[in-house]
């Protein structure tokens, strides 16, 4: 079962690399007068093709592309001549920072309004709670950001700063205020989902049987939400909180750029709109590879916690 | 993000023999909710399809100083490089609605065809290619986008494609789950005992029972074009260089002096929005209410 799923994970991520190297190296049309514009010389698009290896067949260009990926060598900037790798790594810190704080702030608050919620059904948190998977579940991350900087930043109040601009040679976590309203922002789009999700679990387990039953029997209802309910709507809660993490991972590329924010999410839009394919195949690789590792971890946990698919599983 | 939720609606759509249909109808018009959220939409649908003709000035045009405030001759100020944003507003739109629209309708029916071709294959071909069109489900949808457009541009075509692609991996597995559904029915196995052709039993049974599922895929990846649309022109990349989200990226530097300019297609873009989700639970409500009964 476990190997099963680990395989299928190691499936996807070549499946990810394949599409990758498709869309960007083996797609008919002349990626390097492209990258280089109409006003190249012969000689300069010959001998970008030469370094890129773009002269050699296709099947030896990935082997040898995946090669230096499984090696950590992401290739060189096309813009900054800069390693990819060294590139990536002074920024993935920023935005692993930002993902990070948003979950431990998010998962948390989700389950203690999700389970308040499931307890009265028809109460207020319950209607809250929906009434903000309609409204903000609809909207793109970029628009909650611009409302948000306008309401605590620009316009209502101006409590905080409206970009995350850290001064040149100072780290992050100098100007903590910098990652407050990315993170709201984030926490804002994605917590109501998740709160749903804990919420439905939830409230399905509590109107079961077995649930009655220790009802009845006097269980007290604290130990009656924790340590029953809780434990068989945990798997799903957490497979949830997964794809959740994997939305953030998408959702800081918006975010970063809303708030100027010094991740790779900012990273790889200015990449896009230079056409520097390196940069663009490691930040891809490395979120997407990302989030494949986050799916196959809540899929194993989800079967760590429930007794029943651990039984199953055996 | 939404595929339990989406999967329990498609459960609680039932077969179609049943007479009822009508009270769906009556159920979404008398919600409040629902209302609402039509006549937003329709407020906004409005606004596109007539606001190029109504527009005061050339969306062009340089009317007044960069991020001037609100005065007489530009009813919501200009933007950055002085132009009116209430002309720009009128004009923006309808580039953005009709490529999202395009591109919903081009990737649900890909999705649907691929959902029905994988599921009439064996159980283990099919598995393993939903474990394939899975990758796209769990890699966020935004860098496939961005890959495409770094390889060809941002011209009308990739920006419909790339949100086309966006949806077909959703919709595959959707449609393939319910098709396996109805044709494990029981009308479905006594149509084949009545001896119904395979073709006949397509068209008559699979197809219209799948149809509601497909409506509200269609619903969803609906809202979920217009997101991943408006994301993209914000990020820069936009085919007219005026939609909405694009106006928002242009202007966001001025939001403290002319918060117009950033606002006005922010409070657009998240009407329509709203307006289509609360049409779509109102829908799923009454579909779930009458197969309750």
């Amino acid at each position: 079962m476990i190997v099963r799923r680990l395989l299928a994970a190691v499936l996807m991520l070549f499946v990810v690399s394949l599409v990758v190297f498709v869309l960007t190296q083996a797609l008919p049309g002349d990626v390097v007068r492209q990258m280089l514009g109409q006003s190249a010389t012969a000689d300069q698009v010959a001998r970008l093709r030469a370094e890129l290896g773009l002269d050699q067949p296709l099947i030896a260009q990935y082997l040898s592309w995946a090669g230096d990926l499984l090696h950590g060598d992401l290739g060189v900037s096309l813009t900054s001549g800069e390693q990819v790798s060294t590139m990536i790594g002074s920024r993935l810190g920023a935005t692993a920072s930002l993902v990070v704080v948003t979950f431990a702030l998010m998962v948390p608050c989700a389950f203690v309004l999700g389970i308040a919620a499931a307890r009265r059904p028809g109460g207020v948190i319950d209607h809250v709670v929906s009434g903000a998977v309609t409204v903000i579940l609809s909207l793109p991350e970029f628009v909650v950001g611009i409302l948000l900087i306008v309401l605590l930043a620009t316009g209502a109040f101006r409590i905080l700063p409206p970009t995350s601009v850290i001064p040149a040679g100072q780290s992050l976590w100098q100007h903590p205020q910098l990652l407050i309203l990315p993170v709201l922002t984030l926490v804002v789009t994605a917590l109501p989902y998740l709160t749903e999700s804990v919420k439905s679990a939830m409230r399905d387990e509590l109107g079961s049987e077995y649930i009655r039953w220790a009802r009845l029997s006097g269980i007290r209802e604290s130990r009656l939400v924790i340590r029953h309910a809780l434990r068989n709507a945990l798997a799903p809660s957490l497979q949830v909180s997964a794809m959740t993490l994997t939305y953030l991972l998408g959702g800081t590329v918006a975010i970063e750029v809303v708030f100027n924010y010094p991740g790779i999410g900012s990273a790889l839009v200015s990449a896009v709109t230079d056409r520097d394919v390196p940069v663009v195949q490691g930040i891809v690789m490395i979120v997407a590879a990302a989030s494949l590792v986050v799916y196959v971890v809540a899929d194993l946990l989800a079967l760590i916690v429930t007794p029943r698919a651990r039984r199953r599983a055996q | 993000m939404n595929t339990a939720e989406e999967i329990d609606v498609a459960a609680g759509t039932t077969a179609r023999h049943d007479s009822r249909r009508t009270s769906v109808l009556r159920r979404v018009a008398r919600d409040p909710r629902t209302l609402i959220g039509a006549l937003a939409v329709i407020l906004i649908l409005v606004v596109v399809i007539i606001g190029p003709h109504l527009a005061p000035h050339d969306p062009g045009d340089f009317v007044g100083a960069p991020f001037a405030a609100a005065g007489h001759d530009a009813l919501l100020g200009t933007d950055i490089l002085g132009r009116d944003v209430w002309s720009r507003l009128l004009a923006g739109g309808l580039t953005f609605v009709v490529q999202g629209v395009v591109a919903t309708v081009a990737g649900v029916g890909l999705g649907a065809v691929l959902g029905a071709v994988i599921s009439l294959l064996s159980r283990r071909t099919g598995e393993f290619l939903l474990s394939i069109n899975d990758t796209f489900i769990v890699i966020p949808q935004i860098l496939v986008s961005l890959l495409i457009i770094t390889r060809f541009g941002a011209n009308p075509w990739v920006l419909v494609s790339v949100v086309a692609f966006s949806h077909i991996a959703h919709t595959t597995r959707v449609v393939r789950a319910a098709t396996l559904r109805v044709v494990s029915q029981d009308y479905v196995r006594a149509a084949e005992g009545i001896g119904m052709s395979r073709a006949q039993i397509v068209a008559k049974e699979l197809f219209p029972n799948v149809l509601p599922v497909l409506l509200v895929e269609l619903g969803i990846r609906m809202a979920a074009s217009f997101v991943l649309l408006a994301s993209l022109n914000f990020l820069g990349f936009g085919s007219s260089g005026m939609e909405w989200g694009r106006m928002i990226e242009e202007n966001k530097g001025g939001i403290a002096v002319q918060p117009w300019a950033v606002m006005a297609p922010v409070l657009a873009i998240a009407i329509l929005l709203i307006g289509m989700n609360l049409v779509r639970d109102g829908i799923s409500r009454a579909v779930s209410a009458r197969s309750a009964r």
